[in-house]
């Protein structure tokens, strides 16, 4: 639990504290705190079932949290809607794909970030593009959609669609990117590009990470930290190396 | 800026407008009196499509109400024209066409409040007892509406002194409104609007993790739905200058529905294919007497069979076609280059 000692002074970007949330008699998310800070990317990693994806739901605001606080840069966000958290810089990918098939790649990426430029009046009377080709132009080249750009996002491969996914939650600059397994479904090829792409971002735009993942190699190589959940509580915080070291997380989790 | 063929085919939907717009000015000055009673009504009927195409097509969500906003738009606008109109005969209409989509804003604005908490057949529910009652206030409030007798002698507008009388001038009065409504939904359709009001229709729980505040869109496509609906009953009024409460009840509101998707739900042109198909199809087929509700059925359970995306439909899918075809040349040429 020390592995903070390193990090920097100034307070977490994101900080959750004693976070619950119980379906009746079911305990899926049972006092889980942690913090993230500054360009850190973290990752939570759990066997099925364990609550990370409802942890998500919970910060994110789709689900309210039965007990618990959520702080973003200092500021109380718990419960707050999940438009209103995205405004205020928090975006996130989804675990089962989710881009808008019927728009085609720029239009999904417009309209990623549309919503933090200008007010609902002039998105009404502004450009079509509500001053956003350049940004979403950068995002296709950025993640090699360039000869897509004006495909139907419905007609992408999932991999393809997957990159779009992941792209969507970059536009508009985010202070804070939730990611729930990015890498699910994911061929090899695309794997080792989705992780080059997601290091270069975090470095180049400042925002900070946390990453659900199953795949280990993955999550080992991309995160700064690891978070391990067992049955809706953490098991362990810290390091890759001292996460492969923990006897609890291999016992639960890892195996030998 | 770089050209995009999404952005293209909205353009081919304005040039298709203005086209017929001017086809439309001149094409009608042989008609008689009742072919341009039809094809006014087309329009009309086309606008209170437009809105519905809004709500349903884009938004997504189930509305049973139009006729209703269709209605309270005609009494509105007969209220405020009829006998001599409260402010003189030159500017009521106007002002009763900004009163009509006013009151039909607002209450889109509260139907809206339900599609807030209901999705689909439960909030097409809600709209359906929404149409029931207002059909009960105009077939009962017969202080106000006239009730069952209705309300007679609802002026043409005048435009610069002189009344519309003439069918044709009123034919082109029609045209020109139609006209600036569609322009300014075509506006609001390519704005980030428009991809907003898709997105909520697609998947709201990702719209909302973008930052798309759902609640606004969402009571916004319902009101400017609605408004559309009450700026065609400020037409509807004049045009038939005698209106009751029959082409307001819970049957016209699923003729408006059966527009919007027969015409292709989601696509700007669809409500004028949909409202040729709903309301001018009928009065040709009226010919062959009786059958005419028989052929009428049949022509609408085939065509939704054949292309269930609606008329609209047809013309997407030839054009996909046209694209298959080309990607499969480019394959077998490519084929040809890897055997050689």
């Amino acid at each position: 639990m020390n592995a903070h000692v390193n990090l920097p002074a100034s307070g977490p970007v994101l900080k959750v504290d004693g976070l619950k949330k119980h379906f009746g008699g079911i305990k899926a998310v049972d006092g889980v705190s942690f913090e993230v800070f500054e360009g850190e990317i973290l990752g939570i990693i759990g066997p099925n079932g364990c609550g990370k994806s409802t942890l998500f739901n919970c910060i994110l605001g789709q689900l309210q949290p039965t007990e618990g606080a959520v702080t973003l840069d200092g500021e109380a966000i718990t419960g707050l809607f999940p438009a209103e958290l995205n405004r205020r810089g928090v975006s996130r990918t989804f675990q089962l794909l989710q881009v808008f098939p019927n728009l085609t790649v720029r239009e999904n990426l417009i309209l990623a970030g549309q919503e933090h430029q200008g007010s609902m009046l002039s998105r009404l009377l502004g450009p079509k593009d509500a001053g956003l080709t350049a940004e979403a132009e950068k995002m296709i080249g950025f993640f090699n959609l360039g000869h897509l750009a004006d495909s139907k996002a419905g007609g992408l491969s999932y991999g393809q669609q997957k990159l779009l996914d992941a792209a969507m939650a970059f536009m508009a600059g985010p202070r804070l990117v939730l990611l729930d397994e990015p890498a699910g479904g994911v061929n090899l090829t695309m794997l080792a590009s989705l992780k080059e792409r997601l290091e270069a971002i975090n470095k180049e735009q400042g925002a900070t990470f946390v990453v659900i993942e199953h795949n280990m190699d993955f999550v080992m190589s991309l995160c700064s930290r690891v978070v391990v959940m067992a049955e809706g509580k953490v098991l362990a915080i810290g390091t890759p190396a001292e996460i492969r070291a923990n006897p609890a997380v291999i016992e639960a989790y890892l195996g030998h | 800026m770089t050209r995009h063929p999404v952005f293209s085919r909205i353009d081919a939907n304005l040039a298709t407008l203005l086209i017929g717009a001017v086809i439309l000015w001149f094409a009608p000055a042989g008609l008689k009196s009742y072919g341009l009673y039809v094809i006014s009504l087309w329009l009309v009927m086309s606008i209170a499509a437009m809105g519905l195409n809004l709500t349903l097509g884009y938004a997504g969500l189930k509305s049973l109400a139009q006729a209703a906003f269709l209605g309270i738009g005609a009494y509105t606008t007969a209220l405020i024209t009829a006998k001599g109109g409260i402010i003189g005969p030159g500017w009521s209409w106007p002002l009763a066409f900004v009163v009509s989509g006013a009151i039909t804003f607002f209450a889109g604005v509260i139907l809206g409040f339900p599609a807030l908490r209901v999705k689909f057949h439960y909030l097409a529910f809600v709209t359906l007892s929404f149409a029931t009652v207002m059909f009960l206030i105009f077939r009962n409030e017969q202080w106000l509406t006239g009730g069952v007798y209705g309300f007679s002698n609802i002026p043409r507008p005048s435009v610069m002194g002189s009344k519309l009388d003439n069918d044709l001038a009123f034919f082109r009065f029609v045209l020109v409104v139609t006209v600036l409504l569609s322009l300014a939904m075509w506006w609001m359709l390519r704005s980030p609007w428009g991809r907003a009001f898709t997105a909520l229709r697609e998947n709201p729980l990702r719209a909302a993790s973008l930052g798309i505040n759902l609640r606004a869109y969402t009571l916004l496509a319902f009101a400017i739905g609605s408004a559309y609906g009450g700026f065609a009953g400020a037409l509807y009024a004049p045009l038939v200058e005698f209106i009751d409460p029959a082409p307001f009840a819970i049957s016209a509101s699923f003729v408006l529905l059966l527009t919007v998707v027969v015409g292709g739900q989601g696509y700007f042109l669809g409500p004028f294919l949909g409202a040729a198909f709903s309301y001018v199809l009928p009065e040709v087929l009226r010919a062959t007497g009786g059958l005419y509700l028989l052929i009428y059925a049949a022509l609408v359970l085939i065509l939704l069979l054949i292309t269930p995306q609606g008329i609209i439909g047809i013309v997407e899918k030839m054009r996909e076609n046209r694209r298959q075809k080309a990607a499969q040349e480019q394959r077998n040429a490519s084929k040809v280059m890897l055997e050689a």
